[in-house]
């Protein structure tokens, strides 16, 4: 049994015109001392996801899933005491503003120590032993200082090893880091990347790791799971998915990337948008965008099995062509 | 820090010299002359007129009057009262603790229901409470403080006989001032039922006088608070898994607490004004009403003195805030 399940979750949000689905029908599975890898452009529900898990969206949103569950416990029928048991203790998070995300008006020492007393019950040398071990940990050098500053004495680096150290606090056994380097310099972004997969491998956690760079994907994650307008479309082992994309749009997300570009000049890019909440097609959300989308797709899609990657798509790529495409002119222009 | 108390003092340097030059400018621009004024209906001979004339130092230069006028100020010299003969700065210092007695007992009662109410609107954003407490705040905030406090005169004291209608104590009670404050003196005293007497007639002055001020910080906190709320640094507070309380209470309210006391500091700077209004209306024996009674009694160099004092007083609480401010703002006091 995965430590984390989630089947057919789905979150919509109340907003004055009904209700919009951000994450739509997405399941997704994690185990202990795996890294699980979730791409998709910018608004395709990644983070949405991960905050309905851990209850930290505001009363707008609808949570429903048919399974969500946690190293066996099931959080769907959870009270929010028991859930705050396992928020912050098994399961931790770190976000994308390492700068924001550390309140202001704490020291370090104490925002780290927080957990380590709610959780763990350490008193207050436990705490600061435990706190100088973290910072240590994370790679910050000359804890003991540290432990008194405030957050905007730290650079983003540091702060986001901070946001690191506090994660793994209570020894979690799941991670999930949200887009944890797109704030950071890029010299600083390797560097933190390497810290969480090095944390992870010793830990034994897992790692849910958000980002939309198909860079980092390919150097880290070992499961991908692409996503896109709130669905999951695609779910491939890393390899794999560079080698045989089966689905169009990550087959586009892949031909984005500069090293694979194979054309000179310009960039291929993916046209149009993702499809907000006014324009949500009726079939396949891609469709619009989608250089092989038939009449077909603009009524359905069908969810293909393994071989395929699972891919959400009428059509599934294999080798770079389509499969089962009807004749040019079945398929209309 | 240093630096920012240094730049804070020296912000509050114009403002005073400012207020000596309105103060020494107020009694030379009243219609008259300021002897004839000071001599009252009675006059005065020529002769007495030129002496009078000398000793006031009224026959210098201008600059040199101020001048001189400064320097009596920073000996502590305020004038004398026309009408009781003594020290303007003795009347100031016997009025004051009973004003600052209300004010405190105001405030209170301001901050200690304003930022819960305002802790609790911003929390249940868009509720029946918030919708209810929003609405009684801005009724509050746009009283008029004189008929509110008859109004509630009417009611508690005229037609329920709950609260004593004016002054600080029953009369049946006497013991000799020793701090000033009613209550702490009625304490002291240790006669039955003092404290309760002196407690009883400061409810409806609190109330009165802390209406706007509970207004303001109510709405104050409740906008600190939404801001705060949906700030990075909360989320990352759930996310540890912490109670709702500790939530808001802590993390939330520790960030919001930086302009809330910014406004309350305000509010106390804002206080004199009613305060002058609420004393007048409950007979309350503060400086607001010496003020009045010296406006009304034509006791110049009282208003003139009491102006400097005052204001004295209301950049001393700014200058407090400042300084709270920097201390309870990290980014200020860990530079
Ligand atoms: N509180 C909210 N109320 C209404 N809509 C929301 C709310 N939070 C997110 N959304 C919407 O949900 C969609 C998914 O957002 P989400 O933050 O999960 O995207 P993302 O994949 O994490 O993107 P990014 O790469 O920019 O972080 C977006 O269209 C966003 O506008
Ligand atoms: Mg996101």
């Amino acid at each position: 049994m995965a430590l984390l399940e989630i089947e057919n979750l789905t979150v919509a949000f109340a907003t004055s015109v009904g209700p919009f689905k951000a994450v739509d029908n997405v399941s997704l599975t994690c185990d202990r001392g795996e890294i699980l890898s979730i791409v998709g452009e910018s608004g395709s529900g990644k983070s949405v996801a991960m905050l309905a898990l851990m209850g930290l969206l505001p009363w707008t949103a609808t949570v429903t899933a048919d399974t969500l569950r946690f190293d066996g416990k099931d959080m769907l029928t959870m009270s929010a005491q028991q859930k705050r048991t396992i928020i912050g203790k098994d399961i931790a998070m770190i976000f994308q503003e390492p700068m924001s995300s550390l309140n202001p008006c704490f020291t370090v020492g104490f925002q780290i120590g927080e957990s380590l007393r709610i959780h763990m019950g350490m008193n207050r040398a436990q705490r600061r032993e435990r706190s100088i071990e973290l910072l240590n940990l994370v790679g910050i050098p000359a804890p003991e200082k540290r432990l008194s500053l405030f957050p905007h004495q730290l650079s983003g680096g540091m702060s986001q090893r901070v946001m690191i150290a506090m994660a793994l606090a209570c020894d979690p056994k799941l991670l999930i880091a949200d887009e944890p380097t797109t704030a950071l310099d890029v010299t600083i972004q390797a560097q933190i990347l390497d810290l969480l997969v090095d944390l992870q491998k010793r830990h034994g956690m897992g790692l849910i790791l958000i980002t939309h760079d198909m860079g980092v994907v390919a150097e880290t994650a070992e499961r991908v799971q692409v996503q896109y307008a709130g669905q999951k479309v695609e779910e491939q082992h890393v390899r794999e998915l560079f080698r045989d994309p089966h689905h169009p749009y990550t087959q586009a997300l892949l031909s984005a990337l500069p090293e694979r570009a194979t054309r000179r000049g310009r960039l291929p890019s993916i046209p149009g948008v993702v499809p907000g909440q006014y324009d949500r097609p009726s079939g396949c959300l891609f469709a619009p965008r989608c250089r092989y989308a038939t009449e077909r797709c603009d009524r359905e899609t069908e969810r293909q099995g393994a071989e395929f990657g699972f891919a959400l798509c009428n059509y599934p790529l294999k080798d770079g062509d389509p499969t089962g495409y009807p004749e040019k002119a079945e398929a209309g222009q | 820090m240093l630096r920012f108390f240094v730049n804070k003092l020296l912000l509050v340097l114009p403002t005073l010299i400012g207020i000596t030059i309105v103060a020494f400018a107020f009694v030379r621009v009243l219609p008259g002359d300021p002897i004839l004024l000071l001599a009252g209906e009675r006059g005065v001979s020529p002769e007495r007129y030129h002496k009078l004339l000398v000793q006031f130092g009224y026959d210098l230069p201008i600059w040199q009057q101020y001048f001189n006028y400064v320097i009596g100020l920073l000996h502590g010299d305020f004038g004398i009262s026309i009408s009781t003969k003594r020290p303007v700065i003795d009347e100031f210092l016997a009025r004051f603790p009973a004003t600052l007695e209300l004010s405190v007992f105001a405030m209170t009662f301001a901050t200690v229901i304003g930022i819960p109410a305002g802790i609790i609107s911003a929390v249940k954003r868009s509720s029946v409470f918030d919708q209810l407490t929003m609405g009684v705040a801005l009724t509050g905030y746009s009283m008029p403080i004189f008929w509110w406090g008859l109004l509630l005169i009417i009611l508690f004291s005229g037609m329920l006989h709950w609260t004593p209608v004016s002054g600080r104590i029953d009369l049946l009670y006497f013991f000799p001032p020793v701090t000033g404050f009613m209550t702490v003196d009625a304490l002291l005293s240790g006669q039955k039922g003092a404290f309760q007497s002196a407690v009883s007639h400061l409810i409806l002055p609190s109330i009165v006088l802390g209406t706007i001020p509970l207004a303001v910080i109510a709405r104050q906190t409740r906008s600190a608070m939404l801001e705060v709320l949906g700030e990075d640094y909360v989320r990352t507070a759930r996310a540890k898994g912490l109670t709702p309380v500790r939530v808001i209470g802590l993390h939330a309210f520790r960030n919001a607490l930086i302009p809330v006391v910014t406004t309350i500091g305000l509010q106390v700077g804002l206080l004199m004004a009613g305060a002058i209004l609420t004393e007048t209306i409950f007979s309350w024996p503060g400086i607001g009403k010496w003020m009045i009674d010296s406006i009304s009694r034509r006791d110049y160099p009282v208003v003139q003195g009491g102006l400097v004092l005052i204001a004295g007083i209301v950049m001393l609480v700014n200058l407090i805030v400042d300084l709270l401010y920097g201390l309870i703002n990290p980014r200020i006091s860990h530079q």
